[in-house]
């Protein structure tokens, strides 16, 4: 079976600032992997790469056994097939709610008016926003933002969906609505990379659980062995931090 | 504490000293005092009048040791004698206008505002007015496209691109740095001198609209260039991110956001278009300064010239006044949304 995503030693340098280094990554279809690590560690970097929104200085990353990194790719097409949620939600202020979910699927894949509408009230419907559809987003919460936001990315289909610290803009009260939905989506067999700093919600929702320290992937495997009993010295002192903060 | 020792005589006090003692206990700072404004205020007597008696019935106040209610009304009292004070300084200057127009026998509105003057040159005025309006309505029209040329070939991404955006950047800084004048002088008199084909045969009108539109292109390209940029690029990266290309990201999501920043300064530089108009009576063209200057000229007096300043301030008004909301309402949107 080939991997749905896989990356082979990516790099990626901020001037000499070296953000990424060798990446190597694989994970299947329907699979949720979590990435977790300290701020800084490339979490963001390593998912606005695979999206291309940023160029990778070398390695190559596949999906689906495509090669979807390096000169020449057409990146408009990986980008249907790869949605991505933002942290601070991004949704364009000055259309609807309804008119941020049909944008793309109506320019992009060229769907008519009514049957792109037909898709984002499924959709709205679903995460329970179809009322707030004719609203702009500056009328809505930080929650029912982000839960629009999700909504914008599913509308195109993707196979793939990153997720970038989706709940961290949150106010504590309306993070449980969008990881309610994000387990949802896992349920139902969608792939996802998210990087996250929510411990106990990756353990739950994912297959893999993957450590980043400085750039590369210092230990990654299934949730229990990362976050129960981790080998490395410095998933343990990570986790011990986030440990020592929760109960603060 | 200064009404301790403000000695005035005031029959219904009963122990004044030890009154204003207590006050003073009770609010140990910021008891009004003996002061000079209320007194000076008078001299505006509608707004003086009012700021006198508050600030006697605060001294009074406060020699009964009711510090609350003196410091009330020596506060009023202030505010009266802020009013004061601005009236009077307008109503000073306003003198001082008079005295100018007045001045010499009435000199200034004599030769600047004769009304016969103003009666009789306005048909000539109207009709060379009617020039610039032209000038700028069709200015303004072609501006707009150009403007917006100028600034995509700015914004061309990639380095293969530089020699045009250095190209770009030249033209901004050539007529960003030229006066005006400057520019409307060497094209309108340099094209035809020269013989250039196509442009050596243009009309003197033509050569000024053609002076205009490429010194306001200049400053236009830049407001667009400043709205479009001034979109956060998270939008951007939120559009490509669903697979829109880059032409339609700026056509469905940067370049609407952007149009409301842009209509401010736009319209400022569109005032600035229609002013400028006026110069192309440097070339020679009948517009309503050169009609003014005639006039002004034959008659000796420079009524005729006001009137055409008059004409530009009014019609610039409307301009500038909706300028002035669409910025305000802008930043009012911006705050709502922050909130």
């Amino acid at each position: 079976m080939t991997a749905l995503l896989s990356l082979d030693g990516v790099d990626k340098r901020f001037g000499s600032n070296e953000v990424l280094r060798s990446v190597t990554l694989e994970l299947g279809e329907h699979q949720v992997m979590s990435l977790i690590g300290a701020s800084g560690c490339g979490k963001s970097t390593l998912l606005r790469c695979i999206n291309a929104l940023e160029p990778i200085d070398s390695g190559v990353i596949y999906i689906d056994g495509e090669r979807v990194s390096g000169p020449g790719v057409d990146l408009n097409r990986l980008r249907r097939e790869v949605g991505i949620v933002f942290q601070s939600y991004n949704l364009f202020p000055h259309m609807t709610v309804l008119d941020n979910v049909t944008l793309a699927p109506r320019r992009v894949l060229r769907r008519p008016q009514a049957e792109a509408e037909a898709t984002a009230e499924q959709l709205l419907r679903r995460i329970g926003l179809w009322d707030k559809a004719r609203e702009y987003p500056d009328r809505l919460s930080g929650g029912q933002q982000q839960r629009a936001a999700i909504a914008r990315a599913l509308a195109m289909g993707p196979r793939l969906l990153l997720l970038d610290e989706i709940t961290s803009a949150l106010d504590p009260e309306l993070v449980g609505e969008v990881l309610g939905i994000v387990r949802e989506l896992a349920h139902e067999g969608m792939t996802m990379v998210l990087a996250t700093h929510e411990m106990t919600f990756a353990r739950d929702v994912s297959d893999i659980v993957c450590f980043l320290a400085d750039g590369s992937v210092c230990e990654s495997g299934p949730p229990e062995a990362i976050l129960v009993s981790p080998r490395q010295q410095r998933t343990q002192a990570f986790l011990r931090r986030i440990l020592q903060a929760n109960r603060i | 504490m200064t009404v301790m020792n403000s000695g005035r005589a005031n029959p219904p006090q009963p122990a004044p000293e030890a009154a204003a003692a207590a006050a003073g206990a009770r609010s140990p700072s910021g008891l009004p005092g003996a002061r000079p404004w209320p007194y000076l205020a008078l001299l505006v007597p509608p707004t003086g009048i009012p700021a006198m008696r508050r600030y006697r019935a605060s001294r009074r106040a406060a020699r009964n040791g009711d510090g609350f209610t003196a410091r009330a009304l020596a506060a009023e009292s202030a505010t009266w004698s802020w009013y004061s004070a601005a009236l009077g300084f307008a109503a000073l200057l306003l003198a001082f206008a008079v005295l100018f127009l007045t001045a010499n026998h009435n000199a200034v509105i004599e030769k600047f505002f004769n009304p016969g003057v103003l009666r009789s040159s306005a048909p000539e005025i109207l009709r060379g007015f009617l020039v610039n309006v032209e000038l700028f309505l069709i200015a303004e029209l072609l501006v707009l496209p150009w403007a917006l040329f100028v600034a995509c070939l700015r914004m061309l991404p990639g380095p293969a691109s530089r020699p045009i955006r250095a190209l770009a950047i030249a033209y901004v800084d050539l007529f960003r740095g030229l006066p005006a004048v400057v520019a409307i002088y060497l094209i309108a008199f340099g094209f035809p001198i020269a013989g250039l084909p196509v442009l050596g045969s243009m009309t003197g009108f033509e050569l000024c609209i053609l002076a205009l539109v490429l010194i306001y292109g200049a400053y236009v390209s830049e407001v667009f260039r400043a709205g479009l940029q001034g979109v956060h690029w998270s939008q951007t990266a939120a559009a490509r991110s669903l697979g829109l290309s880059h032409v339609q990201t700026l056509r469905y999501v940067v370049a609407p956001q952007a149009i409301r920043r842009m209509i401010p300064p736009l319209l400022n530089d569109f005032i600035g278009l229609q002013k400028d108009t006026a110069l192309v009576s440097f070339v020679g063209l009948l517009d309503a300064f050169n009609q003014s200057r005639i006039v002004a000229s034959n008659e000796f007096n420079l009524s005729a010239v006001t009137g055409v300043g008059i004409a530009f301030v009014v019609i610039t008004i409307p301009m500038a006044r909706l300028a002035d909301r669409l910025t305000a309402r802008d930043a009012r949107r911006r705050q709502g949304s922050s909130a």
